[in-house]
Formats: structure tokens, C-alpha cells, sequence
């Protein structure tokens, strides 16, 4: 049970800062499909930084520079869709599916050619955290705290704070609304598109390396992060675009998402014997339904998606 | 006269095309630089050349019969992928309409003994239905067709390793060798192999695709049908104005779109070249490619043919690299790359057609001096 509420929040965790960073973007005007890109790549940048960083040094350091090496990694590489599709009005499609692609192929790339380079037989894109990643948790008697369930609680609180009462927040939201119309009153939609991908860029890198961290000491590259991207833009649907909503819808993914990890534990659902498969489809499926039943009336910011153009009405 | 030329819309989108492979290729070999300085050119050559790094000229050619058969399903997904994006749909399933393709065709091929042509038609159905799962979400529900396409991959994903596992070979995680359990599934090669050093894998799925390509570029451009459904994709509302049905329309060309996954699927898996490995942790990859190909290729079907042929003449180029150096993922890169590069179409178009119209202006204030 325990287990379950543990591995809930860890997953829930990632998919809001994940859903965050979509929240950004897409409130700013501009969908980004490539977050799934951005989590492999944050992931990249922080399971190096792991990798690399003296063992030696204070875990709360570890964390920081380790979150940081995500998060700035994942601004560089978000930076490509900002140059697409902001400044070139590129389709923003095909710009983050490129970035999805893009990211898998070059974090192999990477990893593969630092590992050969270390040892010229080890030729596995697996880069491996055992030490560093304990680091990340304390135990708290049975339940095993990550300190990324904390950071999560902080941005979460900071996004909904600098959405609905900053300036910078309000005037990002009427960049996606309505761009001309912001424009027309002094704003600089340019720079606030730029700004907005830029913070999901971070945010979506922080969530990368959470879910390597989540449960495992070691992470292939060639695998991605398994649709999570996705899922945390669904969370944001179903969350109607809102840090809170995006917070609850964010619990009940991570906990079925939790269960496929955890039903063995449990007395009633071990005995349905119901092949694993099911638990694995169960948050896709969960997700389809929920969105055919939360996209009707979607309150999608009106102008996502639509390059900015200064002359359109 | 030459600029009236440029400014043709086809010579316009083979420029953009080329221009995008260029930049891949430049930016790719720049990564490679970086990770090994001295193995980067040869890298970058050895993918370019591909089955043209065998000495012999026999090997040649069955390698080039075997870049071609993989060609095959790449050439389907394009076509699906470009059907969908015609009517403004971006079909990101495909990738998961081709897996339920190749779980229908090859279940029905092992364990049930059908025929070629059976077989084909069930993994279309397959692939149609989950497409339509896709279409119905989007027309009546306003469910983004990305997002929905990729839970429905991963949903489909393990159901087919759930499903093939019964068909599987008990020493490995492959399924069961098509050739030796199910040669009635075998399509037909109708002597194709012997033209490329009787190469067995090269069946009747070659020329189908390209009559499939050529299907597609009828229905989009010469039918009523087709013009309803690129009309829908320009404008929802427009269409149904104008009495069109535009939700049947969305999922008619999802329908089509997911059809024309699933054959792919089938015209692969059938040859007996490879067979599905029942462990798999993401959908074949297939499918994404074929985004690749389909923006390469100009969204014209039978530039399809062609971006098709490139992008799998570079992915299996990527085995030819010298692993000590690199690993063979490297021409993935080079493919998302591209895509990527792809995403600038439109302004290498708009700059293209401005510098000719400066250069059209220039000329006229000369003539007048």
C-alpha cells in the first residue's frame, strides 16, 4: 500500500512538472508536441551530471546541480522549437515530432559514444546511477522520499502563482488567446512565445529525470520515457489547462500508472489474474476515455497552434 | 527563362527537399565530428552509400533488393501518414495502425493458415479499425488525433505482443518463421526476385505499393471524393457549409489512412523477411519514418516513392557504419534531423519565391533604365 502511494506521487511528480511545462507553452500560443523529446533529453543532461559529479559531494548539492543539468538542458533543446516555430512559423506538428525523434536517436547517439569511448567493447546506451541516485531519496520508515515530490510542490505552487497574479503570467495567457490583440496593446508576443517554450523546455527537462529516477538505477536511452510525454499532454487536457486541475488529474494517472507497477502486492487484484498487459495499457487507456469525455468543451488557450503573424486580424 | 522554371511548385519542392537532406546531413556530421573527428566523414559516407560498400556486384544487387523490400512498408506508412495530413489530420498512429496490421496478417497467416490475399485484407481491417477508434474521438469528441493516436500505439502495442506470443517460436521471442509454417502466406514473387540475384524476399508487394502511390495521388487529385476531403482539411467549417459531411469525411480518411498502414504491415511481414519480436517496448518504428518521408517527399505521393527509398537506403546505411566508432543509431539521427530541417519547408519556399521576385523586379527597372 505504501508502495503504491510511494510510486503515485513519483509518477505524479513527473507528470506535473511535464504538464507544467505544456500548461507554459500552450498558454503562451504554442503546442509542444515535442515534450517527450525534452524529457530524453533533461534526462541526458542529468543522468551526466550524475554520472560525471564526484560522489563525494553533499547530496543536497547532487540534487540541485543534477536538476539544474536537466533543466538547462532541456532549455537548449526546447530552443529548437522556439526558433521553428516562433521565428520561422514552422508547423508546430512536425517540429515536435522531429524533437521526439530527434531526442531518442541523439541521446543514444550520445550515451553510446561516451560509453564506447570509456570502454571500446561496452557498447550499451545504458548509463547507470546506483550511488548518485540515492542521493535523491531518504527513507521515511517504509516510504521512500524523493526529493523531486518536493521540488514538484514548489513549481507547482510558483506556476499557479506566476500565471494568475504576475504580470509576466497574465500577459503570456493573453499571448495565447489573443496575439494580435496583445500586440496591440505593447506586448512582445515574440519574446513571450520565446519565454513560455523556454520554461516548458525546463520544466519538461526536470521531469525527465524524475522518471529515470523513479525506480530504476540505470536507464537505456534507445527506450525513451514511453509515452509519458504524451500522457502528461493528456493530464493537461483533462486538467483544462490549469496548474490545479493538472495537480488532481496528474494523481489519478500516477496512480494507475503506480498500479501496474504494484498489483502484485495486493491480495484481490493478484487473484483476478488478469495478464500484466492490462496493467501496463490501463493509463492509455484511462487517458482515451478521459479525453473523450473532457475535449468537447476544452478550454484550449484560442490561439495555440497558429504561428503569430503580425499582419493576421 | 530559367527562373520560370524555379518557380514551378514541383521543382520548388524537390529544391525544399534537397535543401532539407543537405542541412541533415551537414548538422549530423557536425554531432559526428564532435564525438570522433577522424571517423566523422567516413561515417557519414558509408550510410550514403549503403549497399553500394559490398565489392561484389551480385551482393549489390540483392542488397539493393532488400532496401527495397523494406522500402515497401515505408512507402505504405508514408501514404498513410500524407492521406490523413491532406485532410489536415495528423495520423501520428500510424506507426500503431501498422502494428495491429502486422499482429492481423501474420495471426492469420500462423494460426489460422490463410492465404496471401486474406491475409493482406484482414491486416487492412486492422488497421482501419484502430484508425477509426482515432477518427470517431476526433470528430465527435474534438479529441486531438496526436494524442489520441498515441495512446491507441501504445494500447496496440501490447496487445500485439500478448496476441503473437501464442504464434511464437518457444526458443526465441520471434514469432514463427512464415516460410517453414505458413508458405501459403508467402506473397507471390512472380520472378521479381530473379532480377535482383534471386533475391526471395523481393515479392509482388513492390509494384503494388507503387500502384497504391499512384492510387492515392488519383483519389487526392482527379475525384470528387478527394477534393471533399482535402476541402475539409482546409476549412471544417467551410465544407460543411458547402454540404459536406465533415465528420465522415475525418473519419473516412482516417479509415483510409489506417487501411493503408495496415497493407504496409502485411507487404512486409509476409515476405518471410523478418519476423515480430513479441518482447518489443515500442511500436515499430515504421511509422514514424514515414512522417519522415511523407514531408520529405513534398506531401506528393509519388515523391513518396522516392523520400521512402532515401530515408531506408540511410537507415540501413546506419549498419555499414564502423561501430567501433559509432553506433548505427546515427542515421536515425540523420532522419529526425531532416524532419526537423522539413519544418522550414514552407519558409524556404516563401524566401525562394521572394529572392525570384527581386530579382524579377531588378530586371524590369533595368529594362526601363
Amino acid at each position: 500500500m505504501i508502495l503504491l502511494i510511494q510510486y503515485t506521487l513519483i509518477f505524479a511528480s513527473v507528470l506535473i512538472l511535464v504538464a507544467l511545462g505544456g500548461c507554459y507553452s500552450e498558454h503562451s500560443g504554442v503546442i509542444n508536441l515535442g515534450l517527450e523529446g525534452i524529457m530524453v533529453m533533461g534526462a541526458l543532461g542529468g543522468a551526466l551530471a550524475m554520472k560525471f559529479l564526484p560522489i563525494a559531494i553533499p547530496g543536497i548539492l547532487m540534487v540541485l546541480i543534477s536538476a539544474l543539468a536537466a533543466a538547462v538542458v532541456g532549455v537548449a533543446y526546447s530552443s529548437l522549437l522556439a526558433v521553428a516555430s516562433i521565428n520561422y512559423k514552422a508547423d508546430q506538428t512536425i517540429v515536435g515530432t522531429a524533437l521526439n525523434m530527434l531526442g531518442t536517436a541523439a541521446a543514444t547517439v550520445i550515451v553510446k559514444a561516451i560509453n564506447t569511448a570509456a570502454n571500446p567493447d561496452d557498447v550499451s546506451s545504458a548509463v547507470q546511477y546506483i550511488e548518485p541516485r540515492k542521493k535523491f531519496v531518504t527513507n521515511m520508515g517504509p516510504f521512500q522520499f524523493n526529493w523531486f515530490m518536493l521540488i514538484t510542490l514548489i513549481l507547482l505552487i510558483a506556476a499557479w502563482f506566476v500565471l494568475y497574479r504576475t504580470r509576466f503570467g497574465l500577459r503570456l495567457m493573453a499571448c495565447g488567446e489573443h496575439p494580435q490583440a496583445a500586440a496591440s496593446v505593447g506586448i512582445n508576443v515574440f519574446k513571450m512565445r520565446w519565454s513560455g517554450v523556454l520554461i516548458s523546455g525546463g520544466l519538461g527537462g526536470l521531469g525527465g529525470i524524475c522518471y529515470i529516477l523513479a525506480g530504476v538505477s540505470e536507464w537505456r536511452f534507445e527506450y525513451g520515457v514511453a509515452g509519458f510525454g504524451f500522457l502528461a499532454l493528456a493530464v493537461m487536457i483533462f486538467g483544462q489547462w490549469k496548474p490545479t486541475r493538472i495537480a488532481l488529474a496528474a494523481l489519478m494517472f500516477g496512480f494507475f500508472r503506480a498500479l501496474s507497477n504494484t498489483y502484485m502486492g495486493f491480495g484481490f487484484l493478484a487473484a483476478l489474474n488478469l495478464p500484466s498487459t492490462i496493467y501496463n495499457m490501463l493509463p492509455y487507456i484511462i487517458s482515451l476515455i478521459v479525453l473523450a469525455l473532457t475535449s468537447k468543451n476544452s478550454k484550449a488557450p484560442k490561439a495555440e497552434g497558429i504561428p503569430y503573424d503580425k499582419g493576421m486580424r | 527563362m530559367k527562373e520560370s522554371k524555379l518557380k514551378s511548385p514541383g521543382v520548388q519542392a524537390l529544391t525544399a527537399s534537397l535543401i532539407c537532406i543537405i542541412a541533415g546531413l551537414l548538422v549530423a556530421f557536425v554531432v559526428l565530428l564532435f564525438i570522433n573527428p577522424s571517423g566523422a566523414f567516413g561515417a557519414i559516407w558509408a550510410i550514403l552509400k549503403n549497399f553500394f560498400n559490398y565489392s561484389s556486384a551480385n551482393l549489390r544487387l540483392r542488397y539493393f533488393g532488400n532496401t527495397l523490400v523494406k522500402s515497401v512498408p515505408l512507402i505504405m506508412c508514408a501514404l498513410a501518414v500524407l492521406f490523413s495530413y491532406k485532410v489536415g489530420l495528423f495520423n501520428i498512429g500510424t506507426s500503431g495502425q501498422y502494428c495491429a496490421g502486422l499482429c492481423a496478417a501474420l495471426y492469420a497467416a500462423l494460426k489460422w493458415h490463410w492465404g496471401w490475399l486474406p491475409c493482406i485484407i484482414f491486416a487492412m481491417l486492422a488497421g482501419a479499425a484502430l484508425a477509426a477508434i482515432v477518427g470517431v474521438l476526433k470528430a465527435y469528441r474534438n479529441v486531438n488525433e496526436v494524442i489520441s493516436g498515441i495512446m491507441l500505439n501504445w494500447i496496440c502495442l501490447y496487445t500485439t505482443n500478448t496476441i503473437l506470443s501464442n504464434v511464437k517460436d518457444s526458443a526465441s521471442p520471434y514469432t514463427l518463421k512464415i516460410k517453414d509454417y505458413a508458405p501459403q502466406a508467402v506473397l507471390p514473387s512472380l520472378g521479381l526476385g530473379r532480377l535482383f540475384n534471386n533475391n526471395q524476399y523481393v515479392t509482388i508487394a513492390l509494384p503494388l505499393a507503387i500502384i497504391v502511390a499512384v492510387a492515392v495521388y488519383i483519389i487526392m487529385d482527379k475525384t470528387r471524393f478527394g477534393y471533399e476531403l482535402k476541402a475539409t482539411g482546409f476549412n471544417k467549417n467551410a465544407a460543411k457549409y458547402c454540404g459536406m459531411a465533415e465528420n465522415k469525411n475525418i473519419i473516412m480518411s482516417l479509415v483510409i489512412s489506417g487501411m493503408i498502414a495496415g497493407m504496409g504491415a502485411a507487404f512486409f511481414y509476409l515476405t518471410g523477411y523478418a519476423q515480430y519480436e513479441v518482447t518489443a517496448t515500442s511500436v515499430p518504428a515504421m511509422g514514424f519514418n514515414g512522417i519522415a518521408a511523407t514531408f520529405l517527399g513534398g506531401l506528393n505521393p509519388i515523391g513518396t516513392i522516392f523520400s521512402s527509398f532515401f530515408i531506408q537506403h540511410i537507415t540501413d546505411g546506419g549498419s555499414k557504419v564502423d561501430l567501433s566508432k559509432f553506433c548505427s543509431q546515427t542515421s536515425d539521427l540523420i532522419s529526425a534531423l531532416i524532419i526537423y530541417f522539413c519544418g522550414f519547408v514552407l519558409f524556404i519556399k516563401i524566401a525562394m519565391n521572394k529572392i525570384l521576385a527581386k530579382r524579377e523586379a531588378k530586371k524590369i527597372e533595368g529594362g526601363n533604365k
